[in-house]
């Protein structure tokens, strides 16, 4: 338990990364900033995880567990994601989403 | 019962025959096709007179006469504990000797066609066609059950459209072809309703239970009727008209003067021998069924017969086509079979009919199938199927000349030949029975005789025509077969059929009756001297008789103009008042519906295609404004 610190600011820090994460991943045409919006969302929710754990279910793990799950799992995608960028940029270059409509309709 | 297990492979090696020949024929030679299935046919034909032999001849018969024997059966489909389809194979005197008629038959025609056919393109696919055929003839006539023969029988009616319309390129075979199909199809229409109020009222599909002369299953036939006629007359008139439409009887003859266009070993085969007749066997298969149960029924069966057989003799003396007047004799001569049946009681004498009918049928097998392959001979030799394109080729072809003499005057009744013995009884069934049909029956011995004679005088004597080239006697794989059916149609008149196939399967004693053999014959001499007269020598008296009698002698040409009734009907009635405004239902309202939706979905999805724009963030704003809207109304109600 963090002294004078409550769930709830926890919680307005989670919720504005989430939201900014959002806002960026719809209004910025970057890709990579696109991911990095993403990874903002993804760990926004680590946090709520994290803080549910630990200011409910003290003696428990489990949020513990999923968060370290999610960030594996980002690792992974962001590489994976990364790795598409880089191929995008080579064939167009530039990584603006809007460009990637070799395959529209 | 058994130790005719082999019988299966009688079934068995045609439809073999047909996948090899089918499958492989294009890889190799033709000929090799045709030798394949010439010899499994061979097989089959020693089979089959083998089963014969033993079946008649092997004491198979006790005091009760001839048993049926079921050799091999199994259930097929089993729908419920009652309705149950099964194959199998049934011999009784009838299919026995059906069996016999058709693989000799279709083995003569197998080796005929190795000389008529050869250098026609498709050698393998008319060998393929023919086994196919065969295949389906002989499971219709060894079907233990009527559904069976009903599915068998629909085979043949393929087999046959497929070998009508063999020369596929030629206009007039394709439409003959499509008729004898759609008429024969239509007819089926009769004959499978039959089949369902026969197994309505009875429960059963199968012959054995059936045709036991005072079964109990026809209990309840008597109450049901269904607009003052009894449900069985129905059951039984609407199987006959399946079999009259199988064997061209009045008023559903006119597919098969047409189905003449297919190869003339087929004509013999299929529109003489085989398939025609397969609607007298069907009628004999239900005999006492009809006999017992729909006597009314029976009574139409005798005067459709008596009258197709005057009807189609009376077209057959004005035709030029050689096999057209072959094919009215055929629809002449089934006329009388089903008469013979039609006039037929049950048991020892009063059975006669029954028998005669049989007999005709097996006699008519052997000298119709010797006229047509004769026929195709002549054919072969001059290449025309006029008879105005033909004279004096006795000259030429000597053994074709013999053999159909012999055959002309077995159907004219001449004795001591087949035809004069198997004629000579159906009249005598017919005058024991209905002095009309006995009188019209005369009258149509001496048409027969006339017809035929007319036919043979003027293509064998008459003067030379010119013609292409010097007519010359066809090879040997063709005279072989000709000169075995020559020998049959003599000797078969002998066979004791009276001892071997009757309605009651006990054999019973007949003897000649001279008061109506006589005058038949002399009627039969008659005709022939007509024919001589008129024909021998190249005269101008047929013409003016022909000119004397005008109308009459242009409707009998015109074939009476049934053909141009059929396509009046229809063409204007039911093309036009009852096929269009289906059609238009069918294109305007069935179809408007469809493409109504396909229309008003395409309009739709080009109105709201904007909405894809194919950008990632879009759909991604559109969720989030959706996850948004959702959670919040959520909120405001559940709060």
């Amino acid at each position: 338990m963090i002294e004078g610190i409550g769930i709830e600011h926890f919680l307005v820090v989670s919720t504005l990364m989430f939201f900014i994460g959002i806002c960026g991943f719809i209004i910025r045409r970057n890709l990579i900033t696109m991911l990095m919006s993403v990874e903002l969302i993804l760990n926004s929710v680590n946090i709520n995880f994290l803080v549910f754990n630990r200011y409910l279910y003290p003696d428990q793990m489990q949020g513990h567990f999923f968060s370290l799950f999610i960030v594996g799992i980002a690792a992974a995608e962001a590489s994976v994601a990364i790795a598409l960028i880089i191929n995008i940029y080579r064939n167009l270059n530039n990584i603006d989403v809007e460009n990637v409509s070799e395959m529209k309709y | 019962m058994s130790g005719y297990t082999y019988t299966v492979f009688i079934l068995i090696i045609p439809l073999v025959m047909f996948l090899i020949t089918g499958l492989l024929g294009m890889k190799w030679k033709p000929i090799v096709s045709g030798i394949i299935g010439t010899t499994g046919m061979g097989i089959s034909w020693i089979l089959s007179l083998i089963t014969a032999g033993s079946y008649f001849f092997g004491g198979s018969h006790g005091a009760e006469g001839f048993h049926a024997i079921v050799p091999f059966e199994l259930t097929w489909l089993k729908f419920t504990d009652t309705l149950i389809i099964k194959m199998g194979i049934l011999l009784d005197p009838i299919s026995v000797m059906m069996l016999v008629v058709v693989t000799t038959i279709s083995f003569m025609v197998h080796v005929y066609s190795l000389g008529y056919m050869k250098g026609e393109s498709g050698f393998a696919r008319f060998y393929a066609f023919l086994s196919l055929f065969t295949f389906s003839m002989l499971g219709l006539v060894i079907a233990t059950n009527i559904f069976q023969m009903y599915i068998f029988w629909e085979l043949v009616g393929v087999s046959s459209f497929l070998l009508i319309g063999f020369y596929y390129t030629k206009p007039s075979a394709v439409a003959a072809s499509k008729k004898a199909f759609i008429v024969t199809r239509f007819a089926d229409l009769g004959f499978l309703i039959g089949i369902l109020i026969l197994s309505f009222v009875t429960g059963t599909f199968d012959f054995a239970k059936l045709t036991e002369p005072g079964t109990a299953i026809f209990g309840s036939a008597a109450s049901m009727s269904f607009m003052g006629i009894s449900a069985m007359t129905w059951a039984m008139t609407l199987i006959f008209i399946g079999g009259a439409g199988k064997s061209a009887m009045f008023p559903l003859h006119i597919w098969l003067p047409d189905a003449m266009e297919g190869p003339t070993p087929v004509s013999a085969l299929i529109h003489a021998a085989t398939m025609v007749v397969a609607g007298v066997f069907l009628v004999a298969r239900m005999f006492t069924v009809i006999h017992f149960q729909a006597p009314d029924a029976q009574e139409i069966i005798a005067y459709v017969g008596g009258f197709t057989s005057v009807f189609a003799a009376v077209i057959a003396i004005t035709q030029y086509d050689i096999k057209r007047v072959l094919a009215f004799s055929t629809l002449s001569q089934l006329g009388y079979m089903m008469l013979a049946l039609g006039v037929s009681g049950y048991g020892g004498e009063e059975g006669l009919g029954y028998m005669a009918s049989m007999f005709h049928l097996f006699t008519h097998a052997m000298f119709k199938a010797l006229l047509f392959l004769g026929a195709g001979s002549i054919i072969h030799a001059v290449h025309s199927n006029y008879m105005y394109d033909m004279g004096g080729l006795r000259k030429y072809m000597p053994i074709t000349h013999i053999t159909f003499l012999i055959a002309c005057l077995t159907i004219a009744g001449v004795p001591p030949l087949s035809g004069f013995f198997s004629k000579d009884e159906i009249l005598v069934a017919a005058y024991n029975h209905n002095k009309l049909l006995f009188a019209v029956e005369y009258i149509v011995a001496g048409l027969t005789a006339f017809y035929m004679f007319r036919l043979y005088f003027s293509v064998f004597w008459g003067k030379d025509r010119h013609y292409h080239h010097t007519p010359h006697e066809s090879p040997l794989t063709m005279s072989i077969p000709l000169i075995f059916l020559a020998v049959a149609s003599i000797f078969a008149g002998f066979l004791p059929f009276h001892h071997l196939i009757t309605s009651d399967k006990l054999g019973f004693v007949t003897e000649m009756h001279y008061a109506i053999a006589i005058p038949s014959v002399l009627i039969g001499l008659f005709g022939i001297a007509m024919a001589w007269i008129l024909y021998k020598k190249e005269s101008t008296i047929p013409a003016k008789l022909a000119l004397k009698w005008g109308v009459l002698y242009t409707a009998t040409y015109n074939k009476f103009y049934f053909d141009e009734i059929y396509l009046f009907v229809t063409r204007k009635i039911i093309f036009n008042y009852i096929s269009r405004p289906i059609a238009w239902f069918d294109r305007h309202i069935i179809d408007g519906f469809m493409v109504g939706i396909g229309l008003v979905t395409e309009k739709i999805s080009y109105q709201i295609k904007g909405m894809q724009s194919g950008q990632l963030q879009h759909y991604a704003f559109m969720f989030v404004a959706g996850t948004l809207a959702l959670t919040l109304s959520m909120l405001y109600f559940l709060m």
